[in-house]
Formats: structure tokens, sequence, C-alpha cells
């Protein structure tokens, strides 16, 4: 076999091979993408998961995505495309710009000031704490000894 | 009939309406007739119970009559409908399932003031504080939602039938189950609000609160677990869990409910967090009525069939009457809170606890921000949005995995403080297993199963779900290792076996015990859930003997039939499974077509080993070749999740069983020469 057919045969090949990697790569986006997408159909299902018997948007809206997909659309162009046609509630999650990032940013704000207000209120009463004097136990009688086995008792157990 | 069950509903709002303005009264008047008074609020309290559940009969025996002449009955029921869901039409729609939660509100009223002999001052307290709620609710069924109105012009000759989705053998436990719940967590906040009101001294009220609440979570938890089973047996979408604002307003209460069961033990053990306690258990009862407006008042979009109603306003003015009841009777009282410690270590029992609240509150407050936020993104920007899961699962999952860390961290440490010593002794063999489960599956061949094989540095859901394996394995690992180390403690004095030595642990402080097991129930269903991100599905359309391969599995179509019945007619499908090219199990994936509603439903098949679900679903028939087309999912580990609940109820039963009696070891009084030593106490006692 000369050198200019190997090279045909493996270049062949790697074309192959991306092609299939291609495919795999378009049916992974459209999954992905069609999981960042809700079904119209008001049943409140992503869009990849609604499974109602004749549900008159869920296969249009897979055929527009596999459409966009295949006419070389990147994933904001499809997602444009969606939300012109279809307004903004077919996103299935807030958008990272404007308003919406609200969404995203308040729960870790509340993450950040939740442990570190634990951690703040823990270390304040650390510092105020007073020193625990160290009692004469020979002045103790029965029934304290009793009580404070008993909430020695109540503070260690669980 | 609906005459008779309206004038009942009537004289349950009365007899309520004594029990709350005559009970009140007595309670602040302190001469010789309070105690008469109060005893016939109490009595009008319990006759409200047997008015209501008078009522209820009436509307169930109207279902089964087949009376369509009551509107409620014609909506939710109809002639072929099979008993049991006759039954289940008392909580099918709106008025019924207002008249379930009146029902439930005046039965657990009725057991409250059954013992009202443990303490009859704050039980007449609490008493005063139901009747108050359920006068809410009668007024409600009264007014705004009435299940006895009448079916206007021409009696009908059939009823316009239950949702198909609901006619399944679980929806007939499921909503009882929530409700009980739900309704459930009014008792803790009676007590609550009446210790509060009363400045009940000592610790006495906690105890019976803790004992309810534990009960009601349970409920709610039971009532939670079995709506995700219905929703995976039956809405065949291949999920348990969609975040919608129904199934959010169940685990709100529920989140709060669970912190308040932690941290009600700093309380009882040190005196502290009265306040928070407090709070918690006003915030789940208002999240339980919250939660009821959100699903019934329209101002969310949901699934469920009673999104829409008028009566959202009644709910916002009681929120609003509950609040500031609230609010003024804690600023009133609020000395009668005062802390008795204050936290001594950041690494100590009572600081994981509060870690522990912190967590939980914020996922409540995620749930309640990605369901309100779509109103809010109205609001100020003019258009609606959709917060679905991609969301939720992207923000609360690292919240959740915090909470698995400390869960298996905050119990084995010690109160006040924990020593370096104590957490190497504790941790190091639980945290190496731990270690060794991520190796595991990352080190495995995918043949294996599912999970194995795993790459979580290629997707950050990966990542999660092997950070989930590592936690919930280092839970289950601590558990046991406490587990062992109070057994062969208990073995060494008694000569008993491990396993009986364990067992008599447990049974020793069925609380503490109980709790670890509830644990290990998390922890599994952690390992149930983190399957999730590697769910495959794969949908063909079938004739005789197509094939559908899914992961090691091959679905053969062996034949198509069809089946009438007069309540639907459905088609099924037969497909044989094989696994390395052996027959493994036939499956039956159903489609149906209800004749009253004229509505489909898939009816999926499922196989469960514990490996992994193949759950098919016949999708329906292509219109153009006729041919059925079925879709299979693989969704890894999901039968852990079932098991999980079953271990978290046996754990929460096991919580409540009082604790065997202690042999009590001679502790001499003897002299001690520096500081006091507490006397060992005999290993699980409390």
């Amino acid at each position: 076999m000369s050198r200019l057919n190997r090279f045909r045969i493996v270049g062949s090949l790697l074309l192959g091979v991306l092609l299939l990697m291609g495919a795999s790569d378009n049916s992974s986006r459209i999954d992905r993408l069609g999981h960042q997408m809700m079904c119209m159909c008001s049943c409140s299902q992503i869009l990849m998961e609604c499974n109602h018997v004749g549900c008159t948007y869920s296969d249009t809206m897979r055929n527009e995505l596999n459409a966009g997909v295949d006419a070389g659309k990147s994933d904001s162009e499809v997602l444009a495309m969606f939300v012109e046609k279809y307004g903004t509630t077919v996103l299935a999650a807030p958008t990272h710009s404007g308003f919406d990032r609200v969404a995203w940013l308040l729960p870790y704000i509340a993450l950040i000031v939740g442990l570190g207000g634990v951690a703040f209120v823990v270390r304040a009463w650390h510092k105020r704490r007073v020193p625990a004097t160290v009692a004469a136990t020979s002045g103790l009688s029965t029934a304290d000894l009793s009580r404070l086995r008993e909430q020695a008792r109540k503070e260690t157990d669980l | 009939m609906p005459q008779i069950g309206s004038f009942v509903l009537l004289l349950a709002l009365a007899l309520s309406g004594y029990s709350f303005l005559f009970g009140a009264v007595a309670l602040f008047r302190r001469d010789s007739l309070s105690a008469v008074i109060t005893e016939t609020a109490r009595r009008a309290g319990i006759a409200s119970f047997v008015a209501v559940l008078i009522a209820s009969a009436i509307l169930v025996t109207a279902a089964f009559q087949n009376n369509f002449s009551i509107a409620y009955i014609y909506h939710h029921s109809n002639i072929d409908l099979p008993i049991p869901y006759k039954f289940a039409t008392l909580w099918s729609g709106q008025e019924g399932s207002l008249l379930f939660w009146s029902l439930l509100l005046s039965g657990y009223g009725f057991v409250l003031r059954l013992r009202h002999k443990t303490d009859e001052r704050l039980f007449a307290h609490a008493s005063v504080i139901i009747a108050a709620v359920q006068v809410f609710f009668l007024l409600l069924l009264t007014f705004a939602a009435r299940p006895f109105a009448t079916t206007p012009g021409e009696l009908p000759l059939d009823g316009a039938g239950l949702n198909p989705l609901l006619q399944y053998p679980e929806m007939v436990i499921h909503p009882p189950m929530l409700y009980l719940g739900y309704v459930g967590f009014t008792v803790p906040f009676a007590f609550a609000l009446g210790a509060l009101i009363m400045k009940y001294p000592g610790d006495k009220w906690i105890h019976i609160t803790r004992r309810w609440t534990m009960v009601t979570w349970g409920l709610l938890s039971c009532g939670i677990a079995l709506g995700a089973h219905w929703a995976y047996y039956v809405l065949g979408w291949g999920g348990y869990w969609g975040w919608d604002p129904v199934e959010v307003a169940s685990l709100l209460p529920w989140l709060t409910g669970t912190a308040f069961l932690h941290s009600v033990m700093m309380q009882e053990k040190r005196g502290m967090l009265k306040t928070w306690n407090v709070w918690l258990i006003f915030v789940t009862f208002g999240l339980c009525i919250f939660g009821t407006f959100l699903t019934r008042s329209g101002v969310v979009n949901s699934v469920h069939a009673f999104a829409q109603s008028s009566i959202g306003t009644w709910f916002v003015i009681f929120l609003a009457i509950i609040a500031a009841t609230c609010i003024f009777f804690y600023v009133y009282n609020r000395s009668h809170l005062r802390t008795e410690h204050h936290l001594e270590s950041l690494v100590s029992r009572e600081s994981s606890f509060l870690f522990n609240n912190v967590l939980f509150l914020l996922i409540c407050f995620v749930a309640l921000w990605g369901t309100l936020f779509p109103v809010l993104s109205e609001w100020i920007q003019g258009h609606k949005i959709t917060v679905g899961p991609p969301f939720f699962n992207s923000v609360t999952v690292p919240f959740a995995l915090l909470l698995l860390l400390l869960t298996a961290v905050g119990p084995l440490l010690a109160w006040r403080k924990t020593s370096l010593g104590s957490l190497k002794r504790n941790f190091l063999w639980p945290t190496v297993g731990a270690i060794a489960v991520g190796i595991l599956l990352i080190a495995t061949p995918p043949s294996w199963g599912s999970v194995f094989g795993m790459r979580p540095w290629t997707d950050v859901a990966y990542f999660y779900s092997l950070i989930a394996a590592m936690l919930a394995a280092l839970v289950i690992f601590t558990v046991a290792a406490e587990f062992l180390r109070g057994g062969r403690v208990i073995s060494g004095h008694t000569g008993r076996g491990l396993v009986s030595s364990m067992m008599l642990l447990g049974h020793r402080n069925t609380r503490r015990y109980g709790g670890y097991v509830v644990h290990i129930g998390m922890a599994l269903i952690f390992i149930g859930v983190l399957g999730t991100p590697l769910n495959r599905t794969a949908e063909k359309e079938m004739g005789f003997g197509d094939k559908i391969d899914i992961g090691p599995y091959s679905l053969v179509s062996r034949s198509f039939t069809q089946d009438e019945t007069p309540n639907y007619s459905s088609s099924i499908a037969i497909l044989d499974v094989y696994r390395g090219g052996k027959l493994i199990t036939t499956l039956y994936p159903e489609s149906r077509f209800f004749t009253a509603t004229q509505q489909p439903q898939h009816v999926p098949s499922v196989y469960s080993p514990l490996r992994e679900d193949l759950y098919v679903v016949f999708e329906g028939q292509n219109q153009d070749t006729g041919r059925p087309i079925i879709k299979a999912h693989l969704n890894p580990l999901v039968s852990w999740l079932w098991i999980g609940v079953l271990v978290m109820l046996f754990g929460t039963v096991l919580a409540l069983f009082p604790n065997a009696p202690v042999p009590v070891r001679a502790v001499a009084a003897a002299p001690v020469t520096a500081g006091f030593h507490a006397p060992t106490a005999p290993v699980g006692a409390d």
C-alpha cells in the first residue's frame, strides 16, 4: 500500500471518528438544551421529559431544537430562538443576566450570611463566657451532688 | 342530604366558635366560674369533632350513592368509579380536601382534649388555639368553599369522574398521610403559643410538643414519600420529584419541622435557643398555611388540580392574623424565653445543631425563593419567567451535601466542646471508609453497574454524586461505629452477644438511637438520589420482535394486547427483558383511556433490582404507522430511595418508643478531692 493510500485511509478514519463524535456531541447538546427548556403545553415538565399522550407542543419543539442545532446555531442562539417564539417562560431556569441574576445570587449570599452569622455568634458568646470557677466539693451535700450528676447526665447524653 | 351536610357544618362552626371564645374568656378570668367555662369549651371542641365527622361521612356516603345533586360529587366521581376511589373523593378536590383538613384538625383536637388531665391549664390554652384555627377552616367551608353546594339545573345522570392520575391505590393513602402531617403541626404550634401566652414554667411543654412534632413529622415524611412514589409509578416521566409548587409546599414545613426536632434538644439539654425554637414552630405552622395558600390561590402555576381558586384572600388574612398574634405574644412575653447558657465552642454538638438549623432554613428559603421568584420577576420586570428543576437542583444540592456532612459529624460531637482526641477516635475509620468508597466508585469499571467508573471531573453533577456517595457512606459508617462501640461495652458488662447488645443499646435510649436510624435512612435516600445524573433513556417505535437496548438490558416486544373495563380501556405492551442474553423478567407497560373524563394515562412497568430501575412506559401509538412507541428509562439506585424512607420511618417509630429500664448502679456519695466527676451512666441510658 502506498504512503498516499495509507494517509487517505487514516484520514478517512479520522474524519469518520470526528463525524461520529460530532453526531454524539449534537445528540448530547440536544439533550442538554432540551433539559434547559420547558414544554409549553402547560404540563410544567422539562421539554425532554414531557410524556403527555397527544401533547401538541413537545414533538414540534423537539423538532425545532434538532433543526436549530443541525443548522449550526450556538447554545445561546438556540435558546434565544425559543424565547423569541415561546416567551421567557420557555427557559427552565432564570438566566444569568439582569434581574434574573438575583435569583442565583441570593441563595449563596444567604448561605454566607447564615453560616458566617452562626460562626460569629459562637465566637462572640465564647469570648463573653465567664470562666467557670472550680467549687470546693467538700462542702457539697449529697443532694447537691445528685443534682449535679443529673445535670451532667442531661447535658452529656445526646 | 346536602342540606343536612351544610347544617352539620354550621353546627360544627358554632361549637368551635364557642370552644374558642368561651375557652379564651375562661383563661383570662381567674374566678370560680372559669373552670366550669373551660370544661364546657373543651366539650364543645369534642362535639365539633363529632359534627365534622358526620359532615365528612355524609359527603363520602353521597359519593357511594352517586348523589350528583351535590356539585362536588358530580365533579369528582362517577357511577363506575371503583369503591376505594369513591372513598378518596373526600380529598380529591378543593372543597372536600378542606373538609378533610378540618376533620383531621378536629380529630387532633379531640385527642388533645381527651388528654387534658396531663396539664389542664396548658391543654386548655392549646385547645383554644386549635379551636381558633378550626373556626377559620369551618368559616371557609361554610362561605367560600362549600362541599355541599348543589348542582345547578337538571340532575346529571353521571358524574364527570375522578382525575385518572388520582386513580391509583397510593392516592387513597398519600393525601391522608400528607394532611395528617400538615394539619398535625397545628398541635405543636398550639402548645408553643399557649406556653408563651401563659409563661409556662419549665420544659414540660417541650417534651409534649416534641412527641407531637415527631409523630407529625413522621406522617409528613411518609406523605411526601408516598407522593414521590406515586409520581414515579403513575406520572410516567421517570422521575419522582419535579419541584412543583405543591411539592415545595409540603417540603417547607418538613424542613423547618426537622430543624425544630434538632434544635429543641438544645433547649432540653442546655436551656438554649428558646426564642429560636418557639419561632421555628410558629414558622412551621405558618408555612403549612402559606403552602395551602400557595397551591390553592393560583398565585403560582401548578400541575395539581386545585391550584386555581378564589380562596387565596382568606388565607392571606388568616396568615396576617397568625403573624400578628405570634409577634404580639412574643414581644409581650419575650423575657420568659431568656437563654440559660451560651455556646462555648465552634466544635461542639450545640454549634453543629446551629449550623444544621441554618442549612435547613436555607434550603427552605431557596425552595420558597425559587417558587415565588416568577411572581417577583413579573412584578419587577413585567414578564413571568420559569424557575424549574435546573435552578432548584443546582442551588439546593450543595446545601443538601453540607447538611449530609453535618448529619455524619454532628451526632458524634460532644456537648460544650469536642477534643481533638475524641474527633480522631470517632471519625478516623469512618472517614477512611468514606474515602475508600469514593476511590472504589472511580476506579471500578462501568460494567459493574451504572454508578461505577464515575468520572467526577467531566460534569459537576457527577462530582456531586460522588461527594453524596462518600458522605452517605460516612453517615452510615459513623452510626455503625457508634452502635458497635456501645454494643461492645454492653456486651462486656452483660456477656450478651454483640447484636443483642446493640439492640439493647437502642432500646435503652430509643430517642438517640432511633435518631441515628433516621440518619441512616437519610443517607440511603441520598444514595437513591445520587444516581439521577446517570439516568439514561431510549425511545423506539416497536413492532413484534423489535428490540431496544439500554444499559445492560435488551427489551424485546413479545406482543401487544388490549383490555376493557367499565372505567377505562387500555393498550398493553408485553416486553421480555434480557440481561446478558438471559430472560430475566417480562414487563407490561400500559396506556389507559378513561371513559368518564376522556383522559389518557400511562401506567409504567418497572423492574427494580437494587442496582437500578428499568422503567418502561407505553408512550402511545404513532398516528401514521399505528406502531406502539415504547420509552425505556434506566434509573440507577432508585430502590435505595424507598428503602431509605422505610428505614427513616422505622427510626421515627423507634424514637417514639419508651426506653427500656436501665439497671441502676449504686453511686457512693464519697467526697471528691478535685472538681467533681459525673458518674458514668450505664451505656445507652438517658
